[in-house]
């Protein structure tokens, strides 16, 4: 971002007047703290920066009431070395997405928020929607407000935190999070099958998530070159459990293969390619697709017919995608009732294509009239995404 | 309760009773109410403090219906207030005298269940138990557990984003609801979710959980489904001092163990308990504590070990580890009878649900002493000790003149401490007509216009389920109105590089 001028509000009072005058301006923000997402963007648009980088620190932690305030511009690092202090985590495993981009180690705590990052435990612990309990924020009318609270149990007044979560910064701009934690697995065992097809990985994926062994993440690798396929079991908790529910799972899975554990460092490598993409990370356009687990093998196929590569993550309910800019992904998907989103791409390809997945018409309404509602002159970056 | 006011009842709507009776009766032929004895059956809901019978009831079985309904009450200008079974205890679900009621009991049936998906597709009027029983064959249950939920139903449940005792570990209603089928104000159809896990723009139906049936009228809802764990069990502990059983929730959880059920109970209550069902309480213990797990049983095993070691290093005077299902269910009888057990000792109560952060239990059970000696009446506590849930139970006796005055200020007093120590004014129950008044305690004018205006987004004409949630109703147009600046940035020394 260099040659432009970025603006730094210090404040959230000199935010609200920033955001008060880029209204009065009509001028468009692009709002940013580590920028590990800036790609993530259609490039063809006039923003002025706002680097939120001021908003830092933790403001209160106390691990038994299994909640954390925290800046926005907190290093997402940080939060989770001092979580790690005290045997906690999130447990939505969000990870830096600027690895993307090549672009590593500035992943903030309000960016992964705002663009839901969750990785392979998202599918048993929920994603980053459902770890945000509360926040502070400046909405694009220039006005400061708050929303839930800061205990793990509220329903008072709508969850606008589901809302902010995931929304990219586009409804309002968080000075301050509150983020329910819990205690880390004590201990971690990885179980793998190899050689299976899409189907029969969904299908053994879908028998795990099913069972009394309650896996925590389940995901499938595709045979590539030499390589077999792998779909593996991550199982957590007390290592007598694990140990196990393992064993269990292993006699479940008989029916599809000979299931054995992975070694703890082949395990780190597994999970960390499912949640950042892995092999496709080089690939000309990355898309991340989100649909019916049911319908994600049929998906696989047609994808492979077409000359892209996958990786499926949440048993299926997720498939990273790597495809040249040619192929029409964001079709395929849609054919098998999914959607998908524009990770990363060309410039070329990003200027002419939606970053994110068009909505059904009465949804796309519904959605511009609540963007409206908290950015009526369409200053947090509304362009973004077309 | 005589100082709730309501919106402004239109008269001429109420004169045109047999009208939209007839013009409702087009659309679902066998399912329209408008006698005065029966619309009685709809006038409150679980508070029953509150009555006002409906202006007429039409109950649709079908979306296309409900869509018809909404749609002619939108061209009509009429209000619409939506209804499960009827068992909000926050009044979400009172009537209006000008207003529809549209009840969704007759959409009860289960649409499709996903093994593959491990989903339930269902209508809003299944019950949330009916959930569990429609698939616990196969050994999945639906994980929220209100305690009303053999009559409560699913589309209530995503109204209020209902939890449940089992909500520290397994979630709230929103974290295991994955879409739904809704009908807007002005009758449109609208689907959020799928069976996907995250949506492709903003996160609609995360908002739309949980906002006591002001954003639409949910028609279909989608749930993911979990695995029946294989075993359950509990331990029983007493402790003679409040403040060693809320250190030893703490230090439970500061080990890594997020229990199935954590549940405690003041000495008022577990005496009300013991009395009425015979649970094998120790009565000399001033705070009871129910610490359920569940898992393998070898998981099972190990947690009550080390929670029944915490618990004696905690000073804790009885420790009993459930035996068998028997011995587990009786040491739950007692919590679960606890409000009807309470309501012995008084003809009257009143459940409050505020949340605190769980470290100031002490000092708030202090100071709800206090405030029951102030007001002359009784209260007795049991409390999700998990997350922070307060549930107290204000004793009154209605006959006597200004005692429900009493109770309702007593309560409204405790809920001003929840969100003063850091909590919440409803952790489960829901604003509704309850807690409306209180919600600037909570929130600023401004917060409440951020919230308000999501309002406006789905329902701009405010005909849904109007009166409740917000203290003042605004004219969405006067919401929309933005104050912006003109000239100079106000800080000038704003730095820029």
């Amino acid at each position: 971002m260099s040659g432009t001028l970025i603006l730094r509000p210090a404040t959230s009072a000199e935010l609200v007047d920033l955001v008060g005058q880029a209204a009065a301006d009509a001028s468009p923000l692009e709002l940013f703290a580590g920028c590990s997402k800036h790609s993530v963007a259609n490039p063809d648009r006039e923003v002025q920066p706002v680097d939120l980088g001021a908003f830092t620190g933790v403001v209160d932690y106390e691990p038994s009431e299994l909640v954390m305030t925290v800046r926005p511009a907190t290093p997402l690092a940080e939060v989770e070395a001092l979580l790690g202090q005290n045997g906690q985590m999130l447990a939505f495993e969000p990870w830096d997405a600027g690895m993307l981009w090549g672009n590593t180690g500035k992943s903030t705590i309000g960016g992964v928020i705002a663009a839901g990052i969750s990785g392979p435990r998202r599918l048993s612990a929920g994603g980053a929607r459902d770890h945000l309990l509360g926040f502070h924020a400046v909405s694009g009318r220039g006005e400061g407000f708050k929303a839930g609270g800061k205990v793990v149990k509220n329903v008072t007044g709508y969850d606008l935190s589901k809302l902010i979560a995931g929304s990219w910064g586009q409804l309002a701009i968080m000075t301050e999070l509150s983020l329910k934690v819990l205690p880390a697995p004590r201990s971690s065992m990885t179980v793998l099958v190899e050689r299976l097809s899409a189907e029969a990985a969904v299908r053994a994926m879908s028998a795990a998530m099913g069972s009394r062994m309650s896996p925590a993440a389940a995901a499938h690798v595709p045979a590539r070159g030499s390589d077999r396929s792998r779909t593996c079991f991550r199982i957590e908790g007390f290592a007598e459990s694990v140990a196990e529910r393992a064993r269990q799972l292993a006699v479940l899975l008989e029916g599809y293969g000979s299931a054995s554990e992975l070694d703890a460092e082949s395990s780190l490598s597994f999970w960390r390619d499912v949640r950042e993409a892995g092999t496709l990370q080089t690939a000309e356009a990355l898309w991340r697709a989100h649909l019916s687990p049911a319908a994600a093998a049929k998906l696989a196929y047609a994808l492979s017919d077409a000359g892209a590569e996958w990786i499926m993550d949440w048993a299926g309910a997720a498939l990273w995608i790597g495809a040249s800019s040619e192929t029409d992904v964001r079709s395929l998907v849609a054919a098998h009732g999914g959607h998908a989103m524009l990770m990363r791409a060309p410039e070329a390809l990003r200027s002419t294509t939606p970053i994110r997945h068009p909505e059904a018409p009465a949804v796309a309404a519904l959605s511009a009239r609540v963007r409206q509602a908290f950015d009526p002159a369409g200053v947090l970056d509304p362009r973004r995404f077309c | 309760m005589m100082s709730l006011v309501m919106p402004p009842v239109r008269e001429d709507v109420i004169a045109r009773r047999l009208q939209i009776a007839e013009a409702l009766r087009r659309i679902v032929p066998d399912g329209v109410v408008c006698n005065e004895t029966e619309l009685k059956a709809y006038e409150s809901d679980g508070l029953t403090a509150y009555r006002q019978p409906p202006l007429v009831v039409v109950l649709p079985q079908t979306t296309e219906q409900v869509s018809q309904v909404m749609a002619w009450c939108h061209g009509e200008g009429l209000n619409v207030v939506p209804r499960g079974a009827g068992t909000s205890l926050s009044g979400g679900a009172l009537p209006l005298a000008d207003g529809v009621l549209l009840g969704l009991s007759r959409m009860n049936r289960i649409v499709e269940i996903d093994y593959l998906d491990r989903v339930a597709v269902v209508q809003p009027g299944v019950t949330n138990l009916g959930v569990t029983r429609a698939v616990e064959g196969e050994g999945f249950y639906y994980a929220p557990d209100p305690s009303s939920q053999i009559a409560c139903t699913i589309g209530g449940n995503i109204a209020e984003n209902s939890g449940g005792v089992h909500c520290l570990k397994y979630g709230l209603t929103t974290n295991n609801v994955l879409g739904v089928e809704m009908v807007l104000a002005d009758g449109e159809i609208v689907r959020l979710g799928g069976r996907g896990l995250d949506p492709a723009g903003l996160d609609l139906l995360g908002v739309v959980v949980g906002s006591e049936g002001l954003l639409g009228v949910v028609t279909e809802v989608t749930v993911r489904i979990l695995p029946t764990p294989e075993t359950a069990r509990a331990i029983l502990l007493g402790f003679p001092e409040t403040r060693r059983a809320g250190d030893c929730v703490a230090a439970i959880i500061a080990e890594g163990i997020i229990p199935a059920g954590m549940e405690m109970m003041d000495k008022p209550a577990t005496l009300a308990a013991e009395a009425f069902v015979h649970a094998g309480y120790p009565l000399d213990v001033e705070a009871l504590l129910i610490v359920e797990v569940d898992g393998p049983p070898i998981e099972c095993d190990i947690l009550l070990a080390r929670i029944a070691e915490i618990a004696a290093s905690h000073g804790a005077t009885t420790s009993r580890i459930s035996q068998d299902e028997e011995e587990r269910l009786r040491f739950w009888a007692g919590r679960k009878a606890a409000f009807p057990a309470v309501g012995r000792l008084a003809p009257d109560y009143y459940c409050m649900d505020g949340t605190i952060p769980r470290k100031r239990l002490s000092e708030v059970l202090d100071r709800m002493a206090g405030l029951s000696e102030h007001y002359g009446l009784g209260v007795a506590n049991v409390f999700h000790a998990g997350d922070g849930n307060l549930h107290p139970l204000i004793l009154y006796d209605a006959n006597q003149p200004g005692q429900l005055e009493k109770a309702e200020a007593f309560g409204a007093d405790i809920l001003r401490m929840c969100v003063e120590v850091g909590g919440v004014l409803t952790g489960e129950h829901g604003v509704g007509v309850e807690k409306r008044d209180l919600m600037p305690v909570m929130f600023d004018e401004v917060d409440l216009a951020h919230q308000q205006r999501i309002k406006c987004a789905f329902d701009p004409e405010l005909k849904l389920n109007p009166g409740k949630v917000f203290p003042q109703l605004h004219r969405c147009a006067e919401l929309g109105r933005m104050h912006i600046h003109h000239g100079a940035l106000p800080h000038p020394d704003l730095p820029r590089f």
